[in-house]
């Protein structure tokens, strides 16, 4: 018996060996800066005066800041706006590829999947200069037509276009995750659907999406994170809609803002904390009603 | 080198960076090392033939050539030139780095408007020391009241700058019968004869992204937008004479006669080039700069002094330029001071600055020596343009100051005034707004607000 107990503390203890590499940079890369943020968010830091504690001064201004709540409001419409369909597609394209039926598969899930692994800053120019007003593709075709261009780089079209942008950009990347999770699916309950007569569409719909609901799951919950988070977008934009896309057009925009531009990073971090806090709640509350959904 | 435009955002993307940097930026500054005493000629001596290297941080494209020309005279101390990215960025490197306490350069480049922004934090050496003020003369007056501080600190040598002109399409005038307008009352009849002849047309393009060109613009009517003596802050950025502006180039933009694209942009680029514009109001760099952007209209532009407010009257502003400036915490502040000075002030690197770089000069040496204002510039139909804007330099307003929160300033102006100038708005009132936002930042800074 004691043999047997060294012998699970021996592989206890290698266990930690193996995550060892992991859990170092987890701390140094992300636990530190976090608790570090923290600690910065507690004072303000003035041109005139210097550091002062500030105790949770920072985040009572923060939660009462129009400009913030502003970003938040903007950045949720872009959820709701941007990821149904961008998972719809992805759920449709994974369908697609994964029943068998599309000639040359692999391409098409390479060339689905190819926008992802583009560069955002590279992605968001080419955008730029396709809804660019004077020479762009649609504002090219409208001119040789006589009809106006839309403006989608205006007021209206903006939040529209970069949605755009995000669901040509990861696309790919949701179909991936969902292609996966089909190919766990055993084989043995399509043959036993087909024999009970069931068609593809049926089979879809009755054993594949049931089955991707986990994996579905993680892509709204990555898709949630990545809207609340969305920066480099609307940060590249800025430079030829400057007058639309202002400082704090998304919560990250505007903690940068207040960072680099009205140089208080105490304030900043205090935006960022409040903006994680958001994305964390909002993921878990999505989490815990899925899985009383799956339990029953 | 052209002045806070928005386009070197386009090389700040990285949200990882910005997020790293962030944690570096706000522990107390860094201490003093320069002294205030004055050094001695034996000193500097001595400084200068001990084995030093100097790190400069710079975005002159090949500096190189006019560091060879200081390495040859001073052959003990060598400079290394670092490309730290060009403006905002550069800046932010900077102040992470002073924030740090470590990797500072021995010299950076910095633009004039972003002086106050170092010396607010004490990140400047006070150049005095060394002999700076000997150098006075050698530039012109407004130029060397730029580098200096409210209690006749000198904080950097100038090594360009930008006076305001026009520059006008000569053939588009001359089919429409447009004589060049001396005032702006006479701008604003040539703006409607040329829009009424040519709808696709505006005499000029008003950038509502570039607060740099705006405050150009005020510094011409002779706003005092910002003034700051210690910790007191003068924010003023709508008085008369920035009113006057405001509600000049707001009729102009709502009335549709002039256009408000986004400057260094590719559309902006397509309507120098088709015509679309057949004016800019733009600084002294910018003919150089056109030569190699706008190719297809070369020969057909022509440049002139600034429209003014009262005909008769010759002043002008300025945009854009850049200084060479001793940062804090250096080891070795007699060799960089005596390099800053070097760079700016010998005539042969000077003069390579204009020929090799195409800086516009900041000496009178220059800009009153007949090789520099003789030349022929062909983009401008053999026009001698150095000449229009040498002639130009002496016009500036002098006494113009800068707020130690730029950054902030632009970003409300663009948010105010530059959104009004875009939706054809209401740039009075935008004027109001953009002083009430600075006011408000200011205070929260801690500064004093002076009733204005």
């Amino acid at each position: 018996m004691s043999q047997q107990a060294s012998q699970r503390g021996k592989h206890g203890r290698s266990g930690y060996v193996f995550a060892a590499p992991f859990l170092l940079c987890f701390l140094l890369l992300f636990i530190l800066p976090l608790g570090y943020a923290a600690y910065l968010s507690l004072f303000k830091n003035q041109l005139v005066g210097g550091t002062v504690f500030a105790g949770l001064g920072n985040y009572v201004t923060a939660l009462t800041d129009g400009q913030l709540i502003a970003g938040v409001g903007r950045v949720a419409l872009f959820f709701v706006l941007q990821v149904p369909v961008m998972l719809v597609l992805a759920t449709a394209a994974a369908l697609a590829i994964d029943s068998g039926l599309l000639r040359m598969a692999r391409i098409h899930r390479l060339g689905i999947f190819i926008p992802y692994a583009i560069p955002g800053v590279v992605a968001t120019l080419m955008w730029g200069y396709l809804y660019g007003p004077d020479f762009g593709p649609a504002a090219q075709l409208a001119s040789k037509l006589h009809v106006t261009a839309p403006d989608f780089l205006g007021q209206t079209l903006m939040l529209p276009s970069i949605a755009n942008i995000v669901t040509w950009e990861y696309t790919g990347y949701n179909m991936i995750i969902l292609y996966a999770a089909l190919r766990t699916v055993p084989r043995d309950l399509y043959e036993a659907a087909a024999a009970d007569g069931a068609g593809p569409w049926r089979i879809a719909w009755n054993i594949k999406l049931p089955a991707l609901r986990p994996a579905l799951l993680l892509c709204l919950i990555f898709s949630v994170i990545g809207s609340f988070q969305l920066f480099t977008e609307p940060n590249l934009l800025q430079a030829v809609a400057p007058t639309v896309i202002g400082p704090s057009y998304t919560p990250n925009l505007y903690a940068y803002s207040r960072a680099f531009i009205s140089s208080e990073p105490d304030y900043a971090a205090a935006v960022s904390f409040l903006l994680g806090l958001v994305t964390v709640v909002i993921s878990y509350v999505m989490l815990f009603t899925a899985a009383r959904r799956l339990r029953r | 080198m052209r002045g806070f435009t928005r386009r070197t955002v386009f090389g700040l993307a990285a949200g990882a960076a910005a997020a790293a940097a962030l944690d570096a930026c706000s522990s107390s500054s860094s201490t003093a090392t320069a002294t205030s005493t004055a050094v001695t000629q034996a000193e500097i001596d001595r400084a200068m033939k001990t084995p030093t290297t100097l790190t400069f941080w710079t975005w002159v494209p090949e500096i190189s050539q006019e560091v060879a020309v200081f390495e040859q005279k001073y052959p003990a101390v060598k400079v290394n030139v670092v490309n730290a990215g060009q403006s905002l960025p550069q800046y932010t490197k900077l102040r992470t780095a002073l924030t740090a306490g470590k990797g500072t350069p021995d010299l950076a480049q910095i633009e004039y408007e972003y002086l106050p922004t170092f010396t607010i934090t004490d990140s400047l050496v006070d150049l005095r020391p060394y002999g700076a003020a000997a150098n006075a003369s050698k530039f012109v007056p407004w130029v060397w009241g730029q580098v200096t501080g409210a209690n006749g600190e000198i904080y950097a040598y100038p090594q360009d700058t930008g006076p305001m002109g026009l520059l006008y399409r000569e053939d588009i005038f001359a089919k429409h019968s447009i004589a060049v307008p001396t005032t702006w009352d006479e701008f604003a009849t040539a703006a409607k004869t040329l829009h009424a002849a040519d709808p696709s047309a505006y005499l000029t393009n008003l950038s509502d992204n570039d607060a740099g060109a705006w405050h150009g613009l005020l510094w011409q009517a002779g706003a005092k937008p910002y003034s700051v003596s210690g910790t007191t802050i003068g924010l003023d950025v709508n008085d008369a004479a920035a009113q006057k502006v405001a509600s000049y180039w707001g009729g102009l933009v709502s009335d549709g006669l002039v256009s408000t694209d986004p400057d260094f942009t590719d559309t902006w680029y397509t309507g120098l080039d088709t015509g679309k514009y057949a004016t800019w109001v733009t600084a002294a760099w910018a003919p150089v700069f056109m030569t190699g952007s706008v190719k297809a209209t070369a020969g057909k532009w022509r440049a002139a002094p600034v429209p003014q407010w009262a005909s008769g009257q010759q002043v002008s502003g300025n945009w854009g330029g850049s200084t060479t400036a001793v940062v804090k915490g250096t080891a070795h502040p007699i060799a960089a001071a005596v390099f800053a000075e070097f760079l700016n002030t010998d005539p042969a690197t000077t003069s390579m600055f204009n020929t090799a770089q195409n800086l516009f000069p900041s000496t009178t040496a220059l800009l009153g020596s007949s090789s520099f204002t003789g030349d022929k510039n062909a983009f401008f139909g053999g026009q001698q343009v150095n000449q229009v804007f040498a002639g130009i330099s002496s016009t500036i307003n002098t006494g113009f100051q800068w707020p130690p929160f730029l950054d902030e300033a632009v970003s409300d102006w663009t948010s105010t005034i530059g959104k009004a100038l875009g939706d054809k708005g209401d740039v009075a009132t935008a004027a109001d707004q953009w002083e009430s936002q600075l006011t408000s930042y200011a205070t929260s800074q801690g500064f004093h607000v002076a009733a204005g």
